[in-house]
């Protein structure tokens, strides 16, 4: 590479370092994307999807018959099973082309913003799993308000969950726009409607059956599509990660530097807050809670979880290889990858693109085209896993527990939850196109920061705690929701990007809220609780021993006939 | 769930050795999770040039396998615990669940 060209991709990589570090402060990105041409294999691989998923989706609907088939699946799944489709469920187009375009903008830093994705799931399988299935039915709040008044308690739960739902939800739509655009050729209008269409049909008829066997098959797509990426990256070097690396830092324009940790982590509490909101938030998605329902036994359960962090761990470790592949196999190369063929205009399509242009690398036209259709599948899975536990919220906790006191047959409820899946399918939609071209960047951060400070405490302390009250726990969870949604609004990623304040005038300084509201949520629930000597609150602790029988040992639990 | 059942789970040693086994070693595990995570956020955070420094004569450094054995760590040790769980935990919890129907 001459001085001069070198020089020009030293001045691109700095600005996708620049927009990178802002990504790890407000959650994977896609950012606004420039619409390419048209990309028929990928949209003919695509269409493939959707007719396989949608057979399925036929069989699924035949097995759907009741509540339970409907939210859980009826129990059915294997750990296995379950496993993949939780996999499914969080690896998302964001964390897929997000984290692979982070480390090819800047090597080492990419696998610190991976670890925090995945340091939750072991505090999901040795606290909450088990008990989850043993307490639970069809919704987290089942096992937050085993022994709490219902009706408090419930609609808590179901504001903690459609605040995360709808964060989540958004950003993912806004993200298949962008992708579409990107990775179709297609117009962002075109997306919305597919994805809020194909994904209404999966719920509403198929149920959680034919959500978690989309899950299932795009899980397994993406994990082969990744593996043979990596395997192919490596084979170039001889499986010698040190001969990839000399040749990353022999090409990178930052050279050494793409070794060791950049400008990602500058301020200590920030970098913790951001870790506990994935680390916490993780535990409080109510999509992923869900999950734990659909198997028939604690034991499938925590195996379903053992596998489901195997599975996403190395998809992160695949995701970094893919990184530094991309910069080994792109940067010498720019005539067919980089902007008119200079370097210092980026990626064609973006820095979110490194994935993609590296499966052409090495698969060719025909892979390229599977991967843009796996990236996108990979929405559409995410959106309709969210969709179903939003509308359980709604027609489980709010209609059929609240509303009518629990007083309501099957079918009822089901029509209930059905014209939820309706309703959530046209506003992400409404949202999606209201949202094209405001910065999202924040949402699924702040979905994670409000899983982390409001679902999780109550849930834990309910489980945990048998002191725990039903006015701690509903104060303390809304203290937690409500001060993780304000302080993040103060923040740098909302303030000023989202909002266009000034720069330099948002008010709450650190990049997430998490480090402030998880333990004002745990102490609220706790002095609370404490300080309650209501009736209800003599009622709450007495049943403490009779949660705890079932939660350790599955007694009594719903479907559990093995016992 | 009728009082008497609940008695006798709880009275039962066997339940009672679950209980406190099963929550030792979820907790431990749960604090050497915290530990390597936070403790490698703090090492990014404040020893920048320890991990950016290289391994003898070669260009990978220590933060490559330290990062990548902080994801490899996190896998193992939630394989450990499903292991153990579905032997030594389901043994125990069967036991309890024998005991508290017949």
């Amino acid at each position: 590479m001459t001085r001069l060209s070198q020089h020009k991709s030293a001045l691109a990589l700095i600005t996708l370092l620049a927009l990178s570090a802002g990504a790890y402060a407000a959650g994977a990105d896609l950012g606004q994307a420039v619409k390419q041409t048209t990309n028929w294999t990928a949209i003919g691989m695509f269409a493939f999807f959707v007719i396989v998923t949608l057979f399925i989706t036929k069989w699924a609907a035949s097995r759907t018959k009741n509540a339970s088939d409907f939210y859980t699946a009826g129990g059915s799944l294997t750990g296995f099973q379950n496993g993949l489709a939780i996999a499914g469920d969080y690896m998302s187009a964001a964390s897929f082309l997000g984290i692979s375009g982070l480390v090819f903008a800047s090597g080492f830093d990419g696998l610190i913003y991976s670890i925090g994705w995945l340091v939750g799931w072991p505090l999901i399988t040795f606290l909450m799993a088990e008990r989850l299935r043993n307490l639970g039915k069809f919704t987290f709040a089942d096992v937050a308000g085993y022994r709490f008044d219902q009706t408090p308690i419930r609609v808590f739960a179901a504001c903690g969950s459609l605040v995360v739902v709808a964060f989540y939800m958004t950003a993912q739509m806004v993200g298949a726009g962008q992708l579409i655009k990107l990775l179709f050729g297609l117009d962002y209008l075109y997306a919305e409607m597919l994805v809020g269409t194909i994904m209404m049909i999966y719920v509403l008829f198929g149920g959680m059956t034919a959500t978690s066997w989309v899950q299932i098959i795009k899980a397994c797509m993406l994990l082969g599509g990744a593996t043979f990426m990596a395997f192919a990256v490596l084979l170039q070097f001889g499986f010698s990660p040190e001969a990839m690396f000399v040749k990353a830092i022999e090409v990178h324009s930052k050279k050494d530097a793409i070794m060791g940790p950049g400008a990602l982590i500058t301020n200590p509490i920030s970098a913790i807050s951001i870790g506990m909101a994935l680390m916490f938030g993780t535990a409080g998605l109510p999509h992923i809670l869900m999950r734990f329902f659909t198997v028939s036994s604690a034991k499938e359960a925590r195996k379903s979880v053992g596998w489901a962090t195997t599975w996403i761990g190395y998809f992160y470790i695949l995701t970094f290889i893919i990184g530094f592949g991309a910069i080994t196999n792109l940067i010498p190369n720019p005539m067919d990858y980089f902007v008119g063929g200079d370097i210092s205009k980026g990626l064609t399509g973006g820095g979110n693109m490194a994935a993609v242009h590296l499966s052409r690398a090495v698969g060719g036209n025909m892979f390229m085209g599977f991967i843009s259709a796996v990236a996108f599948a990979t929405i559409l899975a995410v959106v309709a896993g969210l969709t179903l536990s939003g509308a359980s919220a709604v027609s489980h906790d709010l209609y059929a527990s609240v509303w009518r006191k629990g007083r309501v047959d099957q079918a009822d409820e089901l029509r209930a939850s059905r014209i939820t899946v309706v309703i959530l399918g046209i506003i992400a939609v409404f949202f999606g196109i209201a949202f094209e071209k405001e910065n999202v960047a924040f949402m699924v951060m702040l979905a994670f920061v409000v899983a982390a400070s409001a679902n999780f405490p109550v849930l834990f302390m309910s489980v945990l705690w048998k002191d725990c009250t039903t006015k701690g726990a509903v104060t303390g969870g809304f203290v937690g929701l409500i001060l993780a949604v304000v302080l993040t609004v103060g923040s740098n990623a909302v303030w000023v990007l989202a909002l266009h304040n000034p720069k330099g005038s948002a008010w709450f300084p650190y990049d997430s809220a998490a480090i402030f509201s998880i333990p004002a949520a745990f102490l609220v629930i706790w002095l609370v609780s404490l300080m309650d000597h209501s009736a209800r609150a003599a009622v709450d602790r007495e049943g403490y021993p009779a949660q705890e029988v079932r939660s350790e040992t599955g007694i009594g639990s719903a479907s559990n006939s093995g016992r | 769930m009728q009082d008497d059942l609940i008695q006798r789970v709880t009275s039962n040693p066997k339940y009672q050795e679950l209980k406190s086994k099963r929550s030792r070693i979820g907790w431990w595990l749960t604090w050497s999770m915290m530990v390597v995570y936070y403790g490698f956020i703090l090492l990014v955070a404040y020893d920048k040039e320890f991990l950016a420094t290289k391994i003898g004569n070669g260009v990978t450094t220590y933060g490559m396998p330290l990062g990548i054995g902080v994801l490899v760590f996190t896998i193992i040790i939630t394989i450990i615990y499903v292991r153990r769980a579905n032997s030594e935990f389901d043994d125990l919890t069967q036991e309890v669940v024998k005991g508290a129907l017949k």
